[in-house]
């Protein structure tokens, strides 16, 4: 063999190679593209496919998972977190967080001792439209599975009189619940003051401050993030009322509607009122009633009486 | 002792230029490359979710090193004919088995070991990021000496599980071995709803046989105290060293019957 048939028998391999490596990424980037207008175009549907629940039933999961039931029960959290974070971030949806339930189920089901999973379940699954299902019932259901679990868990007997407080408005329920969470070992000394206070005074913002500030110094920062806009909700309660005040206090000339521009004009006001998340409050033109707007992040406020 | 000392030396050998430890590769990507992620993704469970996942990868990888190592380990001899020059030295055939068996384990343990270290480190770099405020939240601590205690039945449940794909071996082609060995790992962990058998059924006698069967049947679900552990709930001395126990004396009563079949086949 000649030098130079040497060197073209050493270089075609390689041009080859080279050749190869050029179709095999025209080809990755044929399959990216495809993949790319696949999801384009059929995107709702992926979404129709992801809301698919295939397994229900915690037990039967728990059979076919043998040894992994805990692994198990940490994917169907993360789905959870997933499902109630997409649901909440798009708009507008027919059976929005209907899955959030079913999954919880199964991951307490799956893991039995999965503390944080009963206590989301708690806060977010009785939270209303359209932060939640609306479903404190199946809220309540939850913690009563952990407290079979758990049974001397005061943070659980505390979340069923959260809920009973918060969304039911039933307090003495709340009460009786906030007591039994202090009866319980290693509770924390506020509780059985909050229970006492509750069955006096009943609907009262001052126990609804207590609750979430404790929540405020949960270490699970979305717990944080909740409470944190239920204080700023209970701040601008007490600005509604300052308010309704003065409009009571200054109404219009018989004949002409309530509203902003008139109050400003008058010199009532300085200018249009905001509320925290700088949204202008509405006001009804015939009552004078002011509500926070539907177009604020604090809608739907709580309804307690100062 | 020195013959079965010499098998699983070399039984550990080959396990090596089988290319296993690659598994360990993949254990310490999985976790770490999990531990930056999932942080992301759990609402603040990142440790028990590492530590889930650990537990959970430390068995199902040592699950497929016993079952797939473990029912070639005598077969592969009797179809490479090489058992005729191995029984030619001065080695007994329930040696050869124990021997075989001895060099798997001590594959399981290192492979084990290794990520039981790469998990701990995981663990330690989450605490050493992680908020006191936040640590003080946790189950248990990050750090936690009770894993040992799930990693240690893990173990003793993969050294049952070999043991089932050697007695398998002994008798049996690698593939049927390796469908008995998985049928029977799956019997297993069902095991414990046999037990309770009379609150399902009326006939009085399908619950004694499945009384029986439960007894009778590898029960692995109690090698599984993973939830416990991650938990930071109590695990007793007691129960330890009972399911310890337990899993010791199946291995040996699986040992024995596969020595005693391997003693009387006949090679010809």
């Amino acid at each position: 063999m000649t030098g130079t048939s040497a060197a073209a028998a050493h270089s075609t391999p390689g041009v080859s190679a080279f050749v190869y490596g050029l179709a095999a990424a025209a080809i990755m980037a044929a399959a990216i593209g495809a993949q790319i207008a696949r999801d384009r175009i059929y995107q709702q549907r992926e979404r129709d496919t992801e809301r698919i629940l295939y397994v229900r039933s915690g037990e039967a999961a728990k059979r076919i998972t043998l040894d992994f039931d805990a692994l198990a029960a940490d994917v169907y959290w993360i789905r959870a977190i997933q499902h109630y974070g997409g649901d909440r971030l798009v708009g507008a949806r027919a059976h929005k967080y209907e899955l959030l339930y079913p999954l919880l189920d199964l991951t307490t089901t799956l893991d039995p001792y999965f503390t944080i999973a009963y206590r989301f379940g708690a806060i977010f699954l009785s939270e209303p439209a359209p932060g939640g299902p609306g479903r404190p019932d199946q809220a309540i259901g939850l913690l009563q599975k952990g407290l079979i679990a758990q049974p001397t868990k005061w943070q659980y007997f505390h979340d069923v009189a959260f809920v009973h407080y918060w969304h039911l408005r039933d307090f003495k329920t709340a009460a009786q619940w906030f007591q039994r969470a202090a009866d319980q070992p290693d509770s924390p000394n506020w509780l059985r003051p909050l229970a006492a206070g509750m069955l006096t005074a009943g609907n009262d913002r001052a126990s609804a401050r207590i609750l979430w500030t404790q929540i405020l110094a949960s270490d699970q920062e979305w717990l944080r993030k909740t409470a944190a806009r239920s204080l700023q909700q209970l701040d601008t309660l007490d600005v509604i009322d300052q308010l309704q005040a003065v409009v009571r206090r200054f109404p219009p000339p018989p004949g002409a509607p309530y509203s902003w521009d008139d109050y400003v004009r008058r010199g009532i006001l300085r200018m249009v009122p905001f509320d925290t998340t700088n949204t202008p409050f509405d006001i009804d033109p015939a009552s004078g009633t002011i509500t926070v707007s539907t177009a604020s992040s604090l809608y739907p406020m709580p309804s307690l009486p100062s | 002792m020195r013959a079965i000392s010499c098998i699983a030396v070399n039984v550990f050998r080959e396990s090596v230029r089988d290319r296993v430890p690659y598994n360990l590769v993949v254990f310490a990507v999985l976790l770490i490359a999990s531990s930056f992620f999932l942080g992301q993704l759990t609402a603040g469970q990142d440790v028990k979710i590492i530590k889930d996942l650990g537990l959970a990868a430390t068995s199902v990888f040592g699950l497929f090193i016993a079952i797939f190592i473990g029912i070639g380990l005598v077969s592969k001899e009797v179809e490479r004919r090489s058992i005729y020059s191995l029984l030619s030295k001065p080695i007994s055939r329930p040696q050869l088995v124990l021997g075989k068996y001895a060099g798997l384990v001590l594959t399981l343990a290192v492979n084990v070991a290794v990520m039981t270290v790469a998990q701990f480190a995981v663990l330690a770099y989450l605490t050493w990021t992680s908020d006191p405020a936040i640590q003080s939240a946790w189950d248990a601590p990050g750090i936690d000496p009770a894993l040992l205690k799930a990693i240690a039945l893990i173990f003793v449940e993969l050294m049952l599980i070999t043991a089932v794909a050697v007695f398998f071996s002994t008798f049996s082609t690698p593939l049927l071995s390796a469908a008995l060995t998985f049928g029977l790992y799956l019997v297993g962990h069902f095991n414990a709803d046999l037990r309770n058998f009379e609150v399902a059924v009326n006939s009085r006698t399908a619950a004694w046989i499945a009384r029986g069967l439960y007894h009778v049947l590898p029960d692995l679900s109690a090698f599984d105290v993973k939830t416990q552990v991650v938990h930071g709930l109590p695990v007793p001395a007691g129960y330890l060293a009972l399911t310890m126990g337990y899993g010791g004396l199946y291995i040996a009563l699986l040992l024995l019957t596969a020595t005693f079949i391997f003693s009387r086949r006949d090679f010809k």
